[in-house]
């Protein structure tokens, strides 16, 4: 481990704990939001000192390209929602939750900074490290290992995607006025319907059992 | 100082942690969504952090990039909710979603 990448890991690992608490914490969406982009940043180049370059390019792609851009998107749709007036309902509740989280992260914590593993050299190659330390994490490697271990899944998570985004389309898409408006008339209709049946059905009713008092 | 994979874990942990209070203690449903994001996050640092000390096969980044992949769908579908409870309630206040309440 050489004294840079101990400082990137240092350095990343700050920016990474600071910028979760200001995702937490801040009060505006999107100042939350460019501190959730903050950490994203800093835990891809925590993935890079830990030779997983590709993840390290996919974070930034997929999580500050179209993830962050969405909350965006989305908080700049909604707008500066209505102040909501402050509930003091549940602060007991939230009292109880900081309280059990705190103690579970610390005991948590606590258990695994120890841990150590069989160490390599993490951070950059050694000289002699020979080709499987280089191309470990790369997009060949990792390719390599993506279809060779795991094809179906990776099938499968293509059919999710396309899934998630027809029903994001369904579940946002509300309707537009006319369609509103056919459907109003459908369910009057209908109503309608079910309105004479029960009539017919009454009238229907009334004359079997006149005939059976003769 | 040697960086060990403990101290990975440990701020993986303290990471998860403040997205897990984070989660329980706002009431703004895009804030909670981005405190989910944060949770994940640590897990993923988790598994590449455990495959970086194993890596005679990519088990831990391929079960990152999934992650990364239900990720990107969870927010999707989540903020597609968000974007309809804001049209049925004018609002993105988690407990003013209680349509299924009683």
């Amino acid at each position: 481990m050489t004294a840079a990448a101990e400082g990137v890991f240092f350095l990343c690992a700050v920016l990474a704990v600071l910028s979760a608490l200001g995702t937490v914490s801040l009060h505006s969406p999107i100042r939350a939001a460019m501190s959730l982009l903050t950490h994203i940043l800093a835990l891809s180049g925590l993935f890079l000192v830990l030779h997983a370059q590709l993840l390290a390019a996919l974070q930034v792609l997929v999580y500050a390209g179209a993830v962050v851009v969405l909350f965006v998107f989305v908080i700049m749709m909604i707008g500066p929602a209505v102040p909501e007036p402050p509930v003091h309902r549940g602060f007991l509740i939230k009292v109880l939750s900081v309280g059990v989280m705190l103690l579970v992260t610390t005991v948590l914590m606590m258990s695994v900074l120890p841990v150590t593993l069989p160490t390599l050299s993490l951070g950059p190659c050694a000289p002699g490290a020979g080709a499987e330390c280089a191309q470990f994490g790369g997009v060949a490697a990792f390719a390599q290992s993506l279809f060779m271990d795991a094809l179906v899944p990776f099938e499968l998570i293509s059919v999710l995607l396309t899934v998630a985004i027809v029903g994001a389309i369904a579940v946002a898409r509300g309707r537009t006025s006319e369609e509103a408006q056919v459907a109003e008339q459908k369910r009057n209709a209908a109503d309608k319907a079910l309105e004479e049946r029960t009539l017919r059905e009454k009238a229907m009713a009334a004359e079997v059992s006149a005939h059976g008092g003769h | 100082m040697q960086i060990e994979v403990g101290d990975y874990l440990a701020l993986a942990s303290i990471v998860f942690g403040i997205g897990a209070i984070g989660f329980l203690v706002r009431r703004n449903v895009l804030v909670q969504l981005m405190s989910i994001e944060l949770m994940l996050n640590s897990v993923n640092l988790m598994l590449i952090a455990f495959n970086r000390y194993m890596p005679a096969n990519h088990a831990g980044q391929l079960f990152a990039f999934f992650v990364i992949a239900v990720a990107a769908a969870e927010a999707a579908v989540g903020l597609a909710i968000v974007i309809s409870l804001y049209r049925l309630r004018k609002t993105v206040h988690s407990d003013r979603a209680d349509s299924l309440r009683h």
